[in-house]
Formats: C-alpha cells, sequence, structure tokens
C-alpha cells in the first residue's frame, strides 16, 4: 500500500501576480474563477456541489480535506460547481461507512481542477487583506504565465444562474403524508432545501431560472420559493420584473441566498459587493424580530444596501452580528420574506429548519389570494 | 441588556485541591472568571482551599477565603460576607455540588443569595441519572439503555435483563470514580458494591456497555434567550470505554461526515436547550461507527477539563463567556476579545488540527494498575496543535515528557510479534504506542481496527509516520524528504538518527496564529503554533507590534504530574506578570492546555509548543529574545538549561552552572565542606553491585534517588541488600544516564525554607516544618507555617546555613532548601536553585511576592531596594498549614504508604491564629472526616512499636475502640492498652479485611517495612481502607497529630475564616 500522493506541480496564480505552489490533485489541466476560501472543517462534498460556486475556485481552510471520503447521499445537486479546488492536504484513505470514493477520484470524474499542498491560511489572508480576486490553477507548468495572469483577469462570473438552473421542470414528492405544494425557482437551490419541504409534507416542482410568473402562479403552488445561486445579483437585471408580479401575485414567497437578493432589487434596494464575502459555516445573524441569533451557513459576496430598501416596501429584520450588513428582508405589501443565508441554521427554539417553518406558517395563512 | 442590575457582589466558588479528575482546568476557568466579573466593576468573594492556584491571587478577588470547601464553611462565609449572589459552574464538580447542596436545602433563598450559571433544575437534568433520561427521552435524544440501582441486587437484575457487559457510574463522583466495566456478575458485585459506597447519593448507573463506538464531545454555550453555539467538537481517538480524561483527543472530529456531525451537533444544541443551561456545557456522544446511530452518554452544565481544551484548541475563551452569560450578558453582546471586531456569537473556525495527550502516573507508580476504562487515572495533559494529525501527535508525544521524540517507545522493541499483537488487547497507557508498533510490524490496519476499534483513519495516519520514518532510513536524504519530514513532526536529530546522513541545512519552524476564524478575519492574538510553511505570523506580529521592550521568554512547565503540578504554572504567570510590570515584552512557552500561562492574554507572546531543544531553537529564531527565564518552570524547564547555555542564551537569575552545582553529587559535596555544613553521608553509584557495598557502608536505612528528579521519582528508603537490589533493577531497566544517589537515611525533624537571593543578600520569608519526620517526600507531609518545634539555635543554623548556601552557589532569585534536624544538628538534605512547590502559599501567607521579588532581582534590581528587608522576614500572627491530598482512589493496586517518593496530587492549606485550629481547617479541607467515636485498626511494623502505644492511648482515651493484627494487639496489650487482636489474611474468618469492610473502623493507622508490591498483606490493608473511604495513616507522625486535634474536641463551628487578602 503506497501512501505517496501525485507529486506532479501545480500552481494557483493570482490577478495580482501571486503564485502559490503546490502540487496537482483532481482533475489535470487549467482551471479559472474567482478564488474564495470556506471556513468549514466538515461538509466539503456540500460545498463543492453546491451550485453558488459556480465560477468559483474554492480553497478550504481547514487543513484536512476529504476524511471520511464521498457518497452519492450527501450531494448538493448533481454535480460539481466550482471550476477549482484548493486544500492543503487531502485524504488517500478516508474512513467513513458510507464512503464511496475519494475526494480525488470525485474531481478527476467532474473535470474539477485540483492543487493541494499549499499553505491554505496564507492564501485566506492574502484574500482577506486584497479582497475576493480571480485566479488560475494549472498543473501545466509550462504554460506561458502572462497569458494565464491575462486569464485571471479577464474573467467574469457570467450567465451562472443559466448554467445551474434546471432547464426543464422538475417533481419531487413530498415523503409522507402529502400537504401541499411548493414551486421553487432554481437559480442554483439545493438538495437541502427540497428535502426540507419534501419531508414536511410538500411536493416541490423545481422550476427552471426564467419561468414567466404567470406559468408558476398557474400551478398554484401554496408558496413560491427563489432558492440559492452563485455570481452578481445584477447579473439577473432582466428576471425582476417576473420577481415583482410573484410578489404581487399574493402567493407568499420566500427568498433565499440570490434570490433575498433579487427580492430586494425587484423593491428597488441595491446591493453591494462584500469585502470578502460572507463564506464558511459560522456566520452569526441575529433576527431581531424574534430576538434569536443563529449561526448560519452562507456563500455570498454580495449583500443588499439596508440604506437602499425603500421603506414602504421591507424592513431588515436578520443583521450579520460581526459587519452588522443586511441577512433578512420582511417585505410590506406582499406575504413574503427573503434570507441571505442557508435555511437550514439552528435556533434558539430548536427548530433546525426554522424559516422553512416560518414560511410553512405563512403558506398555512393562506397568502394575500 | 448586558449585566444584571441586582448583582453586585459574587461569591464564586473554587474548585478545592489538585486530584485526578479536577486539576488545573478550575484554576484557569476561575481565573478567567474572576478577571470577567472584576472587569464588570463587581465586588468578588473567593473560596478556595487550593493555595497554589493563581485564583487565590489577591489581585483575583476582594476578599479571598483559603478555606475548606464544605457545605458548613461555605454557609458561614456567606453569612459573613453577604454576597448577593454565587457563581457555581466555574468551580469543576466541588463548586457546583455545594452550589447545589446550598440552594436545594433553601439557604440560598433565606439568604437572599442568587444562584447564577445554573439552576437546581438544570443540574438535576444533567446529573441525576433518572432524570437525564428522563428528559433525555423527551426530546428523542437516545440513551444507552439503562437504569439507576440503589442496591447491588437491583443492579444484578437489570444487568441480566440488558446482558453483559455492563457499565456501573456511580452518581455524583468525581472523575468517573468508583465506576467500572462488568464483564461476569461477580465482577459487578463488587463494582457496584463499591460504586455505591461512593455515591453521595447512594445510587449508580447500570448501563449497556457500548466500548468501542466512537466517541465524540461537543462544547455548547447557550445564553438566557436561548442563543446557543458549539465551541469546538472533539474526537476521541480511543473508542468509548476509555475515560475521556484518559483518551488521545482531537479537535476537531475528523471521521464524521458533514451528516453526522450536523446531526450530534444538532443533538448537542437540543440538549442544552432542553437543560436550560446558561454558560457553558459539555455533551459526550456516542456513534456506532457504521450507522447513524447514536446515544448521549453524558452532559456537564458547566465548565470542564474538556472546555478547558475546546478553548485552548480554538482560541475562544469558554470560562470568560460563561461568566458573563452567568450576569446576564447575551451572546451577541459579547466582544470576542481574540479578533476584537467580531462577537461570541459564532462557532470558532479552526485552520489546524489539536491533538490531546494525557500524561499519567505510571512512569512513577510502577505497581499501579496500568489498564484504562471508565475512571480516569491522568493527572494531567499536553495539547498540540498541526498542520496535519501526523505533525500535532509527533508533537504530543514529545511534550508527554516521556523522553521520547516518536512514535517508538523503546521498550516494545524487545518483544516478539506475537507478543505486540497480544498486547493490542490491553488497553493502557502505552496502547497507542503498541498500536504503532505492530503498524511497524506489518499488522494490518483492519485487524488492529478489530482489536481496539480506533477508526482506521487514525490507523492510516499512523501507517502514513512509519512509512515516513522507512523513506528517511532509504536513500539519500534530499531536501524535499526533509521538508516533508519535518512538516509531518520529526526533529532534525531523528530525521539524522533514521537517515543516518546528517541534516545539511536545518530549517527552523515558522508560526501561525490560533485565530478563532481560521484566518477570516484579522486577529491579533499574541497566540502561535510552529509549522513548516514559509510565512511566519509571529514574525509578522513581532514587526507590526514593535514595543521597543526587551525581551524575556519564560518557559512553563509543561503536563502536571505528581511532583511537578500547579504551583509552577502559578510561578509562571507571576513571572510573566512582574517582567510585564518591569517593562518587558513577556513571552511564554508551554504545551499544557489546563494552565492559566497558556490562556493566549496572559503573555505577551503565547508559544503552543513542545519544550524539547529543537522547538525551543525556533522559538528563539522567530524572537531573538534579550534572556531567558528557565527557574520557574519545574524540572522541565531546568532541563533546558545547559542547552541554552550552549546556545549561548543569557539565561536570568541562577547560572546553569550553579544549578549543576546543586545537582552534581561530587560538585554539592565539595561546595558543603567548603561552607562546612553537614549533609548525610552519602554516594554515587552506578550498579547493583556498586549499591549494595555503600549500602553496606553507610549502614541501613539508606535513602536511593536517581540524581536530577523532581518529585522524588524513583526515590526509596531501603532496609536491607535486598530492598536496593530490587530498586536499582526498576532504575537500570530506565535507560537512565545519570548516576543514583545512595545515602545515609537520618529520620528526623524535616525543614524547608524557600529564598529569595541577589547573589549578595537573603530574604528568608518563612521556615517551614513538616509534621512527618524525614522520610516522608515533602510534598506529602503535614508543613506547618511558621515551625513550631525549633529552638533559636537551630533557627539561626538553618537562617545561617541558608544565606552560605545561597552565596556559595551564587543564587539570583529563588532557592528551596530542605534540612533534616536529627540529635539536635542540622543537615542539608537537598538544595534546588529555582521556584518550588511551596512558593505560592508561602506567599500568600507571608505577604512576600515571592515571584515577584525574584523576578525583579533576576532582572538586576538589589533585594535591599525592594523593600522587604533581609535575613528571616518577620512572622505574622496565623499559622499556615499545608495538607496533601491524594488520588488514591483512582489509582488501583498503589501503595498508599508514604515514603520519599512523591504520591500527592495536591494540597489545601488551613490558616488560623492557632496550630490546632489551622491544622483542623487543613484536615478538613484535606477531606478527612473528623470523628471521635468508632473504631481504629492499626497494624504497624515491628520499630514502630514502641510509638504506636501513646498514640492508640490518645485515640482510646477519644474513645475509639482499638483493633489490631496480632503482632501490633499483643504490643499494645502488654503496654495495658486494651485492643481486640483481629486476625491476618489467611489465618482465618473473619480476618482484618472483613473487620475492614463491616463499617466498624474509621480510621487505619498501617506501616510497614516494605509495601509497594500489591501482593504483601499490608498493602492490601491500605487499598481496602480507600477502596471503603476510610482515612488511612501511614506515618504516625500523621496519626499522632490527628488524634491530638481529635482530642480538642473542635468543630467547624469553633472555627475563625481569614480573609487573606487582610493578612
Amino acid at each position: 500500500m503506497s501512501y505517496e500522493q501525485t507529486t506532479s506541480k501545480a500552481i494557483l496564480l493570482l490577478e495580482d501576480g501571486t503564485v502559490f505552489e503546490g502540487k496537482s490533485f483532481g482533475a489535470a489541466g487549467t482551471a479559472v474563477g474567482e478564488v474564495v476560501f470556506t471556513t468549514s472543517a466538515v461538509g466539503f462534498q456540500e460545498t463543492i456541489t453546491d451550485p453558488s460556486y459556480f465560477g468559483q475556485i474554492i480553497t478550504q481552510t481547514f487543513p484536512l480535506t476529504g476524511n471520511y471520503g464521498m457518497n452519492a447521499a450527501d450531494s448538493e445537486s448533481d454535480r460539481a460547481h466550482a471550476t477549482g479546488y484548493i486544500v492543503r492536504e487531502w485524504c488517500e484513505q478516508p474512513s467513513n461507512f458510507r464512503c464511496e470514493e475519494t475526494i480525488d477520484a470525485f474531481l478527476k470524474a467532474q473535470g474539477v481542477i485540483g492543487l493541494y499542498d499549499i499553505d491554505t491560511r496564507a492564501l485566506t489572508a492574502h484574500l482577506r487583506e486584497q479582497g475576493t480576486m480571480n485566479g488560475v490553477i494549472t498543473n501545466d507548468m509550462a504554460a506561458d504565465r502572462a497569458e494565464l495572469l491575462k486569464m485571471a483577469k479577464s474573467f467574469r462570473i457570467q450567465q451562472s444562474v443559466q448554467a445551474v438552473s434546471v432547464t426543464e421542470l422538475k417533481r419531487y414528492s413530498a415523503t409522507g403524508e402529502r400537504v401541499g405544494e411548493v414551486a421553487v425557482y432554481d437559480f442554483g437551490c439545493l438538495r437541502s432545501i427540497i428535502d426540507a419541504f419534501n419531508g414536511r409534507g410538500y411536493d416541490v416542482t423545481l422550476l427552471p431560472w426564467n419561468t414567466p410568473a404567470d406559468q408558476a402562479a398557474a400551478l398554484a403552488p401554496d408558496g413560491i420559493v427563489l432558492a440559492g445561486g452563485p455570481g452578481n445579483p445584477e447579473d439577473c437585471g432582466e428576471l425582476l420584473p417576473s420577481i415583482r408580479a410573484l410578489m404581487g401575485s399574493g402567493i407568499p414567497v420566500m427568498g433565499i441566498g440570490l434570490g433575498h437578493q433579487l427580492m430586494a432589487l425587484a423593491v428597488g434596494a441595491q446591493v453591494k459587493k462584500l469585502p470578502h464575502g460572507h463564506r464558511g459555516g459560522s456566520q452569526p445573524v441575529v433576527d431581531s424580530g424574534i430576538g434569536k441569533t443563529f449561526v448560519t451557513s452562507q456563500n455570498h459576496g454580495y449583500a443588499v444596501d439596508e440604506g437602499s430598501l425603500p421603506k414602504s416596501e421591507g424592513e431588515v429584520f436578520c443583521r450579520n452580528i460581526n459587519d452588522k450588513t443586511c441577512e433578512g428582508i420582511s417585505y410590506k405589501k406582499s406575504p413574503a420574506f427573503s434570507i441571505q443565508f442557508h435555511p437550514e441554521a439552528f435556533t434558539g427554539t430548536g427548530d433546525k429548519h426554522y424559516y422553512v417553518g416560518r414560511f410553512i406558517n405563512m403558506m398555512n395563512a393562506g397568502g394575500n389570494r | 441588556m448586558g449585566l444584571r442590575s441586582d448583582i453586585k457582589k459574587v461569591l464564586v466558588i473554587g474548585s478545592g485541591p489538585i486530584v485526578i479528575g479536577q486539576a488545573a482546568e478550575f484554576d484557569y476557568a476561575g481565573t478567567q472568571a474572576c478577571r470577567a466579573l472584576k472587569e464588570e466593576g463587581l465586588e468578588v468573594v473567593l473560596v478556595n482551599s487550593n493555595p497554589a492556584t493563581i485564583m487565590t491571587d489577591k489581585a483575583m478577588a476582594d476578599k479571598i477565603y483559603i478555606e475548606p470547601l464544605t457545605l458548613d464553611v461555605v454557609k458561614k462565609i456567606i453569612e459573613i460576607e453577604k454576597p448577593d449572589s454565587v457563581l457555581s459552574t466555574l468551580g469543576g464538580q466541588t463548586g457546583l455540588t455545594l452550589s447545589m447542596q446550598l440552594a436545594k436545602e433553601g439557604f440560598l433563598d433565606a439568604q437572599g443569595v442568587k444562584l447564577l450559571g445554573a439552576n437546581p433544575e438544570t443540574i438535576d437534568k444533567a446529573e441525576d441519572r433518572q432524570i437525564f433520561k428522563d428528559t433525555m427521552e423527551s426530546i428523542g435524544e437516545p440513551c444507552i439503555p439503562s437504569q439507576v440501582e440503589e442496591t447491588v441486587e437491583g443492579a444484578l437484575a437489570f444487568a441480566e435483563e440488558i446482558g453483559y457487559p455492563v457499565i456501573v457510574r456511580p452518581a455524583f463522583t468525581l472523575g468517573g470514580t468508583g465506576g467500572g466495566i462488568a464483564a461476569t456478575p461477580e465482577e459487578l458485585h463488587e463494582i457496584a458494591e463499591n460504586g455505591l459506597r461512593l455515591s453521595p447519593i447512594t445510587q449508580v448507573l447500570i448501563e449497556k456497555c457500548i466500548s468501542g463506538w466512537k466517541e465524540i464531545e461537543f462544547e455548547v454555550i447557550r445564553d438566557r434567550n436561548g442563543n446557543c453555539i458549539t465551541v469546538c467538537s472533539m474526537e476521541n481517538v480511543d473508542p468509548v470505554g476509555v475515560h475521556t480524561g484518559d483518551s488521545i483527543v482531537v479537535a476537531p472530529a475528523v471521521t464524521l461526515s458533514n451528516r453526522e456531525y450536523q446531526m450530534l451537533r444538532t443533538a448537542a444544541l437540543n440538549i442544552v436547550n432542553a437543560l436550560g443551561v446558561e454558560g457553558g456545557c459539555n455533551c459526550q456522544f456516542a456513534l456506532y461507527p457504521d450507522s447513524f446511530e447514536y446515544a448521549v452518554i453524558e452532559v456537564n452544565p458547566r465548565v470542564s477539563r474538556s472546555s478547558a481544551l475546546a478553548s485552548k484548541a480554538t482560541g475562544y475563551p469558554i470560562a470568560k463567556v460563561a461568566t458573563k452569560i452567568a450576569i446576564g450578558y447575551t451572546l451577541d453582546e459579547i466582544v470576542n476579545a481574540v479578533t476584537g471586531t467580531t462577537y461570541a456569537c459564532f462557532e470558532p473556525a479552526i485552520d489546524y488540527i489539536v491533538v490531546k495527550f494525557p500524561k499519567w502516573p505510571f512512569d512513577k507508580f510502577v505497581y499501579a494498575k496500568r489498564t484504562l476504562g471508565t475512571q480516569m487515572k491522568a493527572t494531567g495533559e499536553v495539547m498540540a496543535i498541526g498542520t496535519s494529525f501526523e505533525h500535532a501527535m509527533m508533537k504530543a508525544v514529545r511534550s508527554i515528557e516521556l523522553g521520547i521524540n516518536t512514535m517508538n517507545l523503546p521498550k516494545l522493541k524487545g518483544l516478539t510479534d506475537e507478543q505486540i499483537e497480544a498486547k493490542l488487547h490491553d488497553c493502557d497507557d502505552e496502547r497507542i504506542f503498541v498500536v504503532y508498533e505492530a503498524l511497524k510490524r506489518g499488522v494490518s490496519p483492519d485487524i488492529i481496527f478489530d482489536i481496539t476499534k480506533i477508526d482506521r483513519w487514525f490507523l492510516y495516519k499512523l501507517l502514513h509516520l512509519c512509512q515516513l520514518e522507512a523513506e528517511l532510513a532509504e536513500g539519500e536524504l534530499t531536501q524535499e524528504k526533509y521538508i516533508t519530514a519535518k512538516k509531518y513532526g520529526f526533529l532534525d536529530s531523528t530525521i539524522e538518527q533514521l537517515s543516518g546522513q546528517k541534516v545539511e541545512h536545518p530549517r527552523a519552524a515558522s508560526y501561525k496564529m490560533v485565530d478563532t476564524c481560521a484566518a477570516e478575519f484579522a486577529a491579533q492574538t499574541p497566540y502561535f503554533y510552529s509549522t513548516f510553511d514559509e510565512a511566519n505570523e509571529a514574525k509578522e506580529h513581532i514587526e507590526q507590534n514593535h514595543t521597543g521592550k526587551k525581551k524575556v521568554i519564560v518557559f512553563g512547565s509543561g503536563p502536571i504530574r505528581i511532583g511537578q503540578g500547579i504551583e509552577f504554572d502559578y510561578c509562571s504567570v507571576h513571572c510573566v506578570w512582574a517582567l510585564k510590570e518591569a517593562g518587558y515584552e513577556a513571552i511564554i512557552a508551554n504545551n499544557n492546555p489546563e494552565t492559566v500561562s497558556t490562556d493566549f492574554d496572559t503573555s505577551d507572546r503565547l508559544y503552543f509548543d513542545p519544550l524539547t531543544p529543537e522547538d525551543v531553537d525556533s522559538v528563539l529564531a522567530t524572537e531573538q529574545p534579550d534572556a531567558v527565564v528557565v527557574q520557574f518552570g519545574g524540572q522541565t524547564a531546568i532541563k533546558l538549561t545547559k542547552y541554552l547555555q550552549k546556545r549561548g542564551v543569557k539565561i536570568l537569575g541562577t547560572s546553569a552552572d550553579s544549578i549543576d552545582a546543586a545537582e552534581d553529587r561530587e560538585r554539592f559535596d565539595e561546595l558543603l565542606e567548603k561552607c562546612g555544613i553537614p549533609r548525610p553521608q552519602g554516594h554515587t553509584v552506578f550498579t547493583a553491585e556498586e549499591a549494595i557495598a555503600s549500602a553496606n557502608d553507610l549502614g541501613y536505612p539508606v535513602l536511593l534517588r536517581p540524581s536530577y528528579v523532581l518529585g522524588g521519582q524513583n526515590m526509596i528508603i531501603a532496609h536491607s541488600d535486598a530492598d536496593v537490589t530490587e530498586y536499582m533493577g526498576i532504575i537500570l531497566s530506565q535507560h537512565i544516564d545519570n548516576p543514583v544517589l545512595i545515602d545515609k537515611y537520618l529520620m528526623g525533624t524535616e525543614v524547608e525554607v524557600d529564598a529569595i537571593c541577589d547573589g549578595t543578600d537573603y530574604l528568608i520569608p518563612g521556615i517551614m516544618e513538616h509534621i512527618e519526620r524525614a522520610g516522608v517526600h515533602s510534598g506529602d507531609s503535614i508543613s506547618v507555617y511558621p515551625a513550631r518545634t525549633l529552638s533559636p539555635r537551630i533557627r539561626e543554623t538553618i537562617i545561617d546555613y541558608t544565606g552560605k548556601l545561597a552565596k556559595a552557589l551564587d543564587v539570583v532569585g529563588l532557592v528551596n532548601i530542605q534540612y533534616v534536624v536529627y540529635n539536635d544538628a542540622v543537615y542539608v538534605i537537598e538544595v534546588n536553585p529555582r521556584s518550588s512547590r511551596t512558593v505560592p502559599y508561602i506567599s500568600k501567607v507571608t505577604g512576600v511576592p515571592m515571584v515577584d521579588l525574584a523576578t525583579k532581582i533576576m532582572l538586576g534590581a538589589s533585594l535591599k531596594s525592594l523593600g522587604y528587608g533581609t535575613g528571616l522576614y518577620p512572622e505574622g500572627d496565623y499559622i499556615a498549614v499545608k495538607v496533601p491530598v491524594f488520588s488514591f482512589e483512582k489509582l488501583h493496586d498503589l501503595d498508599t504508604q508514604l515514603g520519599p517518593e512523591m504520591k500527592s496530587t495536591g494540597e489545601v492549606l488551613g490558616i488560623a491564629k492557632t496550630f490546632e485550629e489551622a491544622l483542623y481547617k487543613g484536615l478538613v479541607a484535606a477531606g478527612y472526616k473528623m470523628k471521635r467515636g468508632g473504631g481504629v485498626l492499626l497494624s504497624v511494623r515491628s520499630s514502630d512499636q514502641q510509638e504506636i502505644i501513646p498514640i492508640a492511648e490518645k485515640f482510646e482515651r477519644i474513645g475509639f475502640t482499638l483493633y489490631a493484627t496480632p503482632g501490633t494487639a499483643l504490643n499494645l496489650n502488654r503496654h495495658m492498652v486494651a485492643c481486640n487482636s483481629v486476625r491476618k489474611i489467611g489465618e482465618g474468618k473473619p480476618d482484618v479485611m472483613d473487620l475492614i469492610e463491616s463499617g466498624k473502623i474509621d480510621y487505619v493507622i498501617s506501616t510497614s517495612a516494605k509495601g509497594r508490591d500489591p501482593h504483601r498483606q499490608s498493602v492490601q490493608i491500605r487499598r481496602k481502607a480507600v477502596e471503603r473511604s476510610i482515612c488511612c495513616f501511614t506515618s504516625l507522625d500523621t496519626a499522632n497529630a490527628m488524634a491530638d486535634c481529635l482530642a480538642l474536641g473542635k468543630t467547624i463551628d469553633d472555627m475563625h475564616f481569614v480573609d487573606i487578602t487582610k493578612l
């Protein structure tokens, strides 16, 4: 049994010219993307398969990745969305009763370019100080650095929602007794959100990102969820009329992540880019409505600018405890609220899906139809 | 919301003496708590019987009582001080239990005192086995099939129902005392009976044994608004079956997938909510390795050893946050002190892996049973931080001071493959090394997993270390190979040894910061660990925070072990404070997660790493200190002296040469001769033959010990050639390079002196006299300050000798000298030019801040300029009696007979205006039951027969019935002392063991010429007494003092309580 991992070299070249040299794993080749870091020590599989990482190169700050291997059941979507993956050390001999393959095998199969054996903490500190930036990973050590740098500098995440969304309507049935139906716009929806509704007796219809509002309303769902997603919300301007229509339909609407930002934009607020984003599983949020704090899981680089939210339209009820930025809005003119974070946040109420529960209450109240 | 307006004056209850299961972590927690309260402008009253702690320091509280931690005493202090609140959750199980008793009796309500940190319902839900189970059931959290039993019969019946093996857990005992795993009804009978007796509420839990499941812990914090976070997850390398205090633990958990992790995290949060904890809480789970099945093992709704570890592992100050919550704050109101910009309401992210490794006392107690189970046996622990498991593990094994730098345990080399495989089945302190040896010999991880249930992940990582070793041994030592080895934690010396090649370009380590957030936010925590990356955050930190001040590194004392306890942390911390005050940058290097010294805001910078020369070398390279201090960190720091001197580092205070002069037998003899100071005659020997020859030359009894030790490690009194042979056999098998010292043993009064010297003058804060004659280790003796029985002439001689020795050794700083007064003459036994275990208590009772003065002197001040005078410091109005505390009930088969080898784990202090009252308090604080009637069992060696007579008479006069083994009984009866003769073991029933079992015996006085070996009858009698929680005296002096104390007829109601800040 050999424990030697590959010794083929690879580099990360950041758009500011900084180079980190390490070793190659996963797929071979060259990848460009926005370099971000996540501080979660567990859940690497959920991270890689989270559509909101589309177009990004993920850096894991926890040094040991892949300890428990990969399995089919835990993915947040059907594929990897990140273009590159950076770790300090990956585990060649994982140990877990559900382990099916190593992270290396998974990345190879998914075509994600990996880089390991670099000082991930130094990279994280660099991104923290200099702000999020693009970068290129390659194991082609002969590649022209100037070309790579050009590639990094010119990269923009584009068409991301289009890229991650389902292209046709998809149905997921409730587990147990059916109590209703939720229509979910797929801007990069996580499997766990669908599971959360299915588990509470709701059928879920996953809609392509550009489904017209009237088509969604025609399904007569109990509620509509605008879920997840990567990229800059301002790239999705074409969706705003449709979202306004949904919010005016009287059907309860819940926004999550990108959906939250788009709902805010739809009522006239603006978004701003955060210096290095909120990522990872330990983002503290306070809900001033119920006076509780949660530790939430997030991945976003933009936030709604609270000052720009018209007072007549909505009110911020959740804020990030550290930088006080907007994390949630309740809307005054429609039965709707939106949150910036993954709703699977533990609350002091003991309910792991407190916000899903809140939305269900809203649906039970019937909206304004 | 913030601070509650109805809190102005808070009583903090400490955890008392250090015992196995309750150690320095509560000084760390208590100190943080006191500081957090004072920060809010609250008046703090502290009660703790342990004088070696930082928390009992004047700066820590407004009123400090070093008094017994009993219900009566705490009540009296509440009546005197009238606090409006009591903080219950920071003083370990001791503090919590006392608080609950006060609350349940209605005393707190009657006094109008609020209980902070926990309420009785919460505690009952967590600690009363049945209520706990019911609570868990009500929220759907699975428990292990179990039932509370109050009789042995009930226990046996339930075990039949759920099937063997079963675990016995007594309710409300420390560190699992009295628990165990029973595989048969016979075993259960024995364990359950013992556990029922030890449980203060006579309850044991009988539960299904789930040995082999993964053991996972979560540290949770919750505030009164129900906000909860998990600070840290931890995974025990040793699966369920080994007490978590005896397990190698990693943080965070590494073998759980997100689903398992979230499942247990959610369970932990649900539990803490259901319990309504307000503060810190530890939740322990068992997780079946091949499914999602899990069970809640235990919940501790207070700060604990695990929370101290979690705090140090993440940088998150749990005790401080728990205290703030107790006085009204919520998590979103408390700023994260590490970043200064974020809040306490977050879950720390860590970008390294932590390994905790226990320190066991078996190197010292060679006859004690090494098996690990549900009863904790470790006295201390180390923590190591690395970028990989291998890295952290390698650091941990060299921090633990077993004399090894890798996972290879030399004594296993000689075993056959079969022996190694067989040894895998022994769950003891050496198991991880046996696993490593087995992996090296090609035993597959699967086979090892089947036997040990240690997760394959850990086994693969250990196997990787084996492979790295093998690769180093092969071919050329390339730079790449070298760097890889460094990254996985190998020392240069090991690399050279394995490769047989010289390391041409040795690379110093660089440092990373522990910042609670994995670098997501900029942090200024000056808390570092070494790695072999390019970036050196410590260096950056030093440059960015350049003060222009001179820098001094203080080396800490490593893991807590018998002989090197919390006192040395006290001294290290005080040295740091004194250095800071004097305008220096003070830097700490240490590896013990339980201590105040490794709190992130104690020093200007903290290096959490091993204390080997090579590890220290890298700290020196980064820090470039102006000087270092070794004299406060016990033997761990002193051991570095030669290396530091060779490296040309300036050592503050007493020189390396002087330290050597005190420890090298021949040089020391010369020095004494020059000063005209006598010492017991003695020789230096290397072999058994030499030892026997010189023992006969000196005449028995003789004292044998290796040079360069602390705490009397491997020290015995030998009465015969056979004793010498047995001893030399043990000592030589440990491959100790240094010679063995053999001395004539003088059985006189032992006197101890700590002095501060500046090379010219000396100051003796106090002279201490031991109740027990020489022969009992000074750490195990009851020590009285000021000395009571010394004549003025003897006292003058001691002062004179102390001055001469200090000058001759050119001591700059502290020196500890032990004397024996024999036939009206003073002899020197030992000189230690460093801090000692008596420094904290003498500093507190005399008011002489010894470490502070010593530090100032080391920096160049003269003693005369410091305002405390020279010579003997005037004695105060109070008598202080230090009483040792033992952890015998946790160490099976260990002979409790006191001797030259130290056995106590902690100490308490009694302070009063009279000796009798101080002794009484000390004994009560140490846990002695003060009875005035009942039975006393006597069984003494022939040399004690004469002396036992008056002592036996005293007990008889107080009203005790005397029992004795035949020889002792005959002797007493002959001398007209009424005494019942009891059969020895094996001479028919009922015998002495049955008598002890019967409950008729309240005190045992047992001495024997031999001992140690658990098969000897005297040892069995003493062990039986321990099992039955009966006070057992093994020195006639202690028994005599007890008899005198009881004869006074006083009770705790007659005592006056002393606020030591007013001394």
